[in-house]
Order: C-alpha cells, then sequence, then structure tokens
C-alpha cells in the first residue's frame, strides 16, 4: 500500500496475481492490524471507536455493492434491502431460536443471498437502466413485505431488540467490546474480497462487466456468473445487515431504506468502482463526512444562522454537500479516491528522481 | 353501488395517471435524445414548483410574474446541468450517469428548501376546490385540469415531433448520434433543446402537482411513482408513456381501492413496481420500448 515498486517487474501470472506483490506489502498489512487491533482500542475512547466501528460495517457493504457494480456491471440500486433481510433474519433466529453471533452472522447472510438470487433471476434478460429500475422495485417490495408482516417483522413498529453477541460467556456490550467483533468480520470480509477478485469466478465477472457477448463466447455461462455476483453481493449485504443490527441492538427497517441504498452507490463511486482499497477509502469518506459535516456547522454555523434553525440547516447543507461531491467526483475523478491514492503513489514512485 | 365505485376509482385513477405521463415524458424526452436516464426529474419538478411557490408566497409576486421567474430559471439552470454535468459524462457507464442525476437529486432536495423555506406553501393556479360532481361520478377538479393540460401538451409534443423541423431533427438525433453529425445536425444543440423541454414539463408538472398535493419537498416523491409509468411503457416511447401512465393510474387507484382494507394499506406504492417487474419478465424493454441491439 505505501512500499514503492520502483524497478519492479511482473513476470509470470503468478507473480501478477499474488495477494503480496512485495514482502514489504505484507509487514504493511501487519503494521495496519497492529495500528487498528492494538493502538487504535488503547488509545481512542468509545466515541471514536463507534465512528470507526461504522466505518467497518459500511466497508463490508460496500465490498458487496462494489463485487456487483464495480466488477460485474450489474447496476443495483436495491443494497440496502438485501441488508434488511439480512437483520431481520438475524434478528428472528437470534430472538426466536437463541442462536450465538457465530451462526446468526453467516445465516443472516445466507438468506440474503438467496433472495438476491431471486432478484438476480431477470437480469438475464433485463440490462442496463431498465435493470437499475427493477433492482429499485426489489427495494420497495422487500421493505413492503417486510413491513407487512409482522411474523418477519415483529410487529409494533417493525423492530425486533437484538440480544448482545456473547463470546464465550462474555457479553459484548459496549462500542469498545462490539469493536474487536466488527473489525474481525471486516477483515475476514476484506480477504474474502480479494481473494475471489483474483479467482477465476472474479476474472469471469470482470469478463462479463467490460463484454458480455464476449465473454460468453470465450466459454464463460453469463447467467451463471451474473447469479454469483448477486449471490455474493447480497451474502456481504446480509452480513453487513447483521453486522448493524448486532451495533444498534434493534432491526429496524428505517435504517435501510432507498436512501441507504443511494449512500452504498455513492461509497462505490468515489471510492472508486472495480476496487477494493476503494471500496475502504468509500466507506470512511462517506460514513465521515456527515460527522464533520455537523461538526463544523456546529462550530461555524451559528455565524450565520439562529440555533433553532440550525439542525434544520444542517440536513439541508448535508444533502448538498454529499450530492454536489458525488457530481463533483463523477466530473473531476471518475475513478475516485482508489484512483487519486494511486495517482499519489506513481508520483512518488520514482521520487526524488523523476527524470 | 358496487359498480359506481369501481367506475369512479377507475376514472379517477385513469386522471391521475394522466398527470403521471406529464412528468414521464420528461424522462422520456431525456433518455430518448441523450440516452441518459434523469432520476432527478422528480426533483426538477419539485424545485420548479418550489420556485414558483416561494416567489408568490415569499416575495409577493402575481402568477404570471412567478410562472415566468420558474421558466426562466428551470431553462437556465437545466442549460448550466447539460453543460457542465452531463456533457462530460457522455461515454461514461450507466451507473456513473445515474448516480450523476441521483447526486443532483439530493443537491436540489437540500437547496430548494434551503433557499425558500422548508414548510409547505400553497400554490393556487386558480382551480376551484369543491369537488366536480357528474352523476355519480365525484371528481377533483384539479384532476381534471391535470389530465387536461397533459393531454394538450402531449398532443402538442407529437405535433413537434413528428411535423416540425427541430422535431424531425430530434428524432435523428435520438437515432443515432452519428449518423446525425454527419447529416449535418448540430447533435450537441439538441441534447441542450432536450434538457431545456424536459425542465419546462417539469415546470408544467410542478405547477399540476403543485396545486393538487401542496409544495414541500415530499413533491420529489413523485419521481419514485413514475419510473414504473416509464418502464412500463418502455423508455423511448411517448405513446408508451400515455398507455403506461393511464395503466399505473388506475392499478393504483383499484389497489387502493379494493387491496389496502385487506392489507392495511401502502399497497398504492407497491403495486405499480409488481406489475412492472412483471411486464418485463416478458418484454425487457417496456411495452414499446426499442430494443437495444448489442455488438462486439
Amino acid at each position: 500500500m505505501f512500499h514503492r515498486e520502483s524497478g519492479y517487474f511482473k513476470t509470470s501470472y503468478q507473480a501478477d496475481m499474488a495477494l503480496y506483490p512485495l514482502p514489504i506489502a505484507k509487514y504493511t498489512i501487519w503494521a495496519f492490524l497492529a495500528i487498528f487491533f492494538v493502538a487504535c482500542p488503547m488509545l481512542l475512547d468509545e466515541y471514536h471507536l463507534s465512528i470507526i466501528n461504522l466505518v467497518a460495517i459500511a466497508v463490508v457493504g460496500v465490498l458487496g455493492l462494489n463485487i456487483l457494480v464495480g466488477y460485474t456491471g450489474q447496476i443495483s440500486i436495491g443494497h440496502a434491502a438485501f441488508m434488511s433481510v439480512g437483520a431481520y433474519t438475524a434478528a428472528n433466529l437470534a430472538t426466536k431460536l437463541d442462536l450465538p453471533f457465530w451462526l446468526t452472522v453467516p445465516l443472516g447472510g445466507l438468506m440474503a443471498a438467496f433472495i438476491g438470487i431471486l432478484v438476480g433471476i431477470p437480469s438475464l434478460r433485463i440490462k442496463g437502466l431498465y435493470l437499475a429500475i427493477a433492482t429499485l422495485a426489489a427495494q420497495f417490495i422487500i421493505e413492503w413485505i417486510i413491513n407487512h408482516t409482522p411474523s418477519i417483522s415483529g410487529g409494533v413498529a417493525a423492530s425486533i431488540e437484538m440480544p448482545r453477541p456473547v463470546f464465550f460467556g462474555m457479553e459484548l456490550a459496549n462500542q469498545a467490546e462490539l469493536y474487536y467483533f466488527l473489525m474481525f468480520i471486516m477483515v475476514i470480509a476484506i480477504i474474502g474480497a480479494l481473494n475471489l477478485v483474483r479467482s477465476r469466478i472474479g476474472r469471469s465477472f470482470i469478463a462479463v462487466r467490460d463484454q458480455e457477448i464476449a465473454a460468453e463466447i470465450i466459454g464463460i455461462n453469463v447467467f451463471k456468473t451474473k447469479l454469483i455476483a448477486f449471490a455474493v453481493s447480497s451474502f456481504y449485504a446480509g452480513v453487513c445487515g447483521v453486522m448493524y443490527t448486532y451495533y444498534l441492538g434493534i432491526a429496524n427497517y428505517e435504517n435501510f431504506q432507498l436512501i441507504t441504498s443511494i449512500d452504498y452507490l455513492a461509497m462505490v463511486i468515489i471510492g472508486g468502482l472495480g476496487s477494493i482499497l476503494g471500496s475502504i477509502f468509500g466507506a470512511a469518506f462517506i460514513t465521515m463526512l456527515p460527522i464533520v459535516i455537523r461538526l463544523w456547522m456546529e462550530a461555524f454555523g451559528s455565524i450565520f444562522v439562529d440555533d433553532a434553525a440550525l439542525a434544520q440547516v444542517i440536513a439541508q447543507f448535508r444533502l448538498i454537500i454529499f450530492g454536489g461531491l458525488i457530481i463533483v467526483f463523477l466530473v473531476v475523478e471518475p475513478d475516485g479516491l482508489a484512483k487519486l491514492w494511486q495517482n499519489i503513489r506513481n508520483y512518488f514512485r520514482t521520487w526524488p528522481f523523476s527524470y | 353501488m358496487e359498480w359506481q365505485f369501481l367506475f369512479e376509482l377507475s376514472v379517477n385513477g385513469l386522471l391521475t395517471g394522466m398527470m403521471y405521463a406529464l412528468i414521464a415524458v420528461g424522462f422520456v424526452l431525456i433518455y430518448k435524445s441523450t440516452d441518459a436516464i434523469n432520476f432527478a426529474q422528480g426533483e426538477f419538478v419539485m424545485i420548479a414548483a418550489i420556485v414558483v411557490a416561494g416567489m408568490a408566497t415569499n416575495y409577493g409576486f402575481p402568477l404570471i410574474a412567478a410562472i415566468a421567474v420558474g421558466l426562466v430559471f428551470m431553462i437556465v439552470f437545466n442549460l448550466a446541468l447539460e453543460r457542465f454535468v452531463l456533457r462530460p459524462m457522455i461515454g461514461r457507464p450507466i451507473v456513473a450517469i445515474i448516480m450523476a442525476t441521483i447526486g443532483l437529486a439530493l443537491v436540489l432536495q437540500g437547496a430548494g428548501p434551503l433557499v425558500f423555506g422548508a414548510g409547505t406553501k400553497p400554490l393556487d393556479i386558480g382551480v376551484p376546490d369543491e369537488p366536480l360532481i357528474i352523476g355519480p361520478l365525484f371528481m377533483t377538479p384539479i384532476d381534471v385540469v391535470g389530465a387536461a393540460i397533459s393531454i394538450a401538451f402531449l398532443a402538442v409534443f407529437g405535433w413537434f415531433f413528428m411535423k416540425s423541423r427541430k422535431g424531425v431533427a430530434m428524432r435523428a438525433v435520438a437515432d443515432s448520434h452519428m449518423t446525425s453529425i454527419a447529416m449535418g445536425i448540430n447533435v450537441e444543440r439538441y441534447f441542450a433543446l432536450a434538457w431545456i423541454l424536459a425542465g419546462v414539463v417539469a415546470l408544467l408538472g410542478g405547477l399540476v402537482w403543485g396545486s393538487a398535493i401542496g409544495v414541500d419537498t415530499q413533491m420529489a416523491a413523485l419521481g419514485l411513482k413514475v419510473f414504473p409509468v416509464v418502464i412500463l411503457g418502455g423508455l423511448d416511447s411517448i405513446i408508451g408513456v400515455v398507455i403506461g401512465g393511464l395503466i399505473i393510474g388506475l392499478v393504483e387507484a383499484l389497489a387502493a381501492g379494493y387491496v389496502d382494507p385487506f392489507v392495511g394499506g401502502g399497497t398504492k406504492d407497491f403495486t405499480p413496481y409488481v406489475l412492472m417487474i412483471l411486464v418485463l419478465m416478458f418484454r425487457p424493454y417496456g411495452m414499446f420500448g426499442k430494443p437495444i441491439i448489442e455488438r462486439i
């Protein structure tokens, strides 16, 4: 990530597919793990840890959406609906059957993957903009079904209280304890995604994205590939939903509405389409953006507007800045933060002897 | 009594459907000529209505002057939009264009209330409130006026596309950008024209819907209601928009009248999407949409 690779040329396919191109990449990863697993919990207070928790949850969701949109080229505006499927599945399993987290997390993901395959089936025939709106329909339909089926949604206000995850008899009750739990799932999700996109399946995703007919001609089963992409993406979304439910302590459909789907699409776009590192950047950026805007507005906003109106103005400003950033990124840097990072690295690659 | 209920629901549903068609035609215009789908069309309608209502209530403009300001605003805004946001996006992946218009939608949702205040504003275009009673039928006057405006506008539109020189040129641009350039058509000018027309349609929609449901950010939700209409008819067909609008209006009204009592409400927002998915399964490009032929 940080190393300079001047003079390093890949000479075999194995080198091209390696997770760590150079030994130093491995050391960087270990350093990051040390920072996030040892230093952060020791140095930061509970509020800041809860923000990192939110980022970790978002990273899992964005990875899923990026696999579908960035790698396979299928547009989905219904990502939040899959999260709600995972969330409600896990909440029901945890409250009715008393299942522990190491079962509810994968089962929530699997249920979401199953629904994702159902939604993905039309993608063989429906393409492009029509598919985008078909997934929008899925968002509304899933939301409506959950909301109107008391046995899924738990009746009153469509919310289920979620028991805290229990780890070897220790209840993970506060943010600092949840931190390890959520970070651990995030690390597994990142490793899974990294390995997926360099495997045969991941390469066929990219082939389908770049030229569907050409991919079919070289022997890729396009329909199967698309369904796998939908399933993997929804699995990630479902796990993300379960994580969020454990984080909040409650499963509620209001956290998984259309605006959440749009948030995640924005994370993919701003982070960088078809980039794992970009997914992490995008998730961190968009998760922290509203927090930073709120802090700034609370610090400087009272100069321009009186305090009574401030809350509303903050909400409106947030929409404007959020929407404006999406547009600016798309027009100025379509490959997102990942590409910006790449540019910085390329500049320093031969620094200080550029010529 | 039962038949009368059905009849009343159907008539009102069809009227609402015509009003949906008025907004939906904005999507079709943009898609036909520039191959972009505008997720902010609902927000265009909202911002046009907010500008007109804001000018009329906040600054005491007479209605005609407020509408004129709204018209100028929509034209200038859409021209700038086409030039600085959408033109750099030509040739990008579809998801990029979708996200750009979604970003635009968010900006408009924040900016409208920031400038003109967040409260719901009345918009009175001189249509009486008392229900219109023809025999056994109850109708809301604004629905009738809205449907009439919609039909009149779509007729003018049909004439424009079929007969006028500019309309024919626009159809040519929609058909093939390259051929149009070769034939000496200034494609970029027609892109701009398409966006201007979409802005004018949004203003009309904003006037009609604003006086029907009041002007606030809730109006933006109309954009979501109109998606099934556009997809049902096919993204690039004006006839499809009218028929799609009528079908969706009818289905919505019937679902609200007959299904809602059994499942506890909300079917109105949901049945159009189910219907849309069913149609897409059999006709992937809507009822009248032009299939896209893929080549390597």
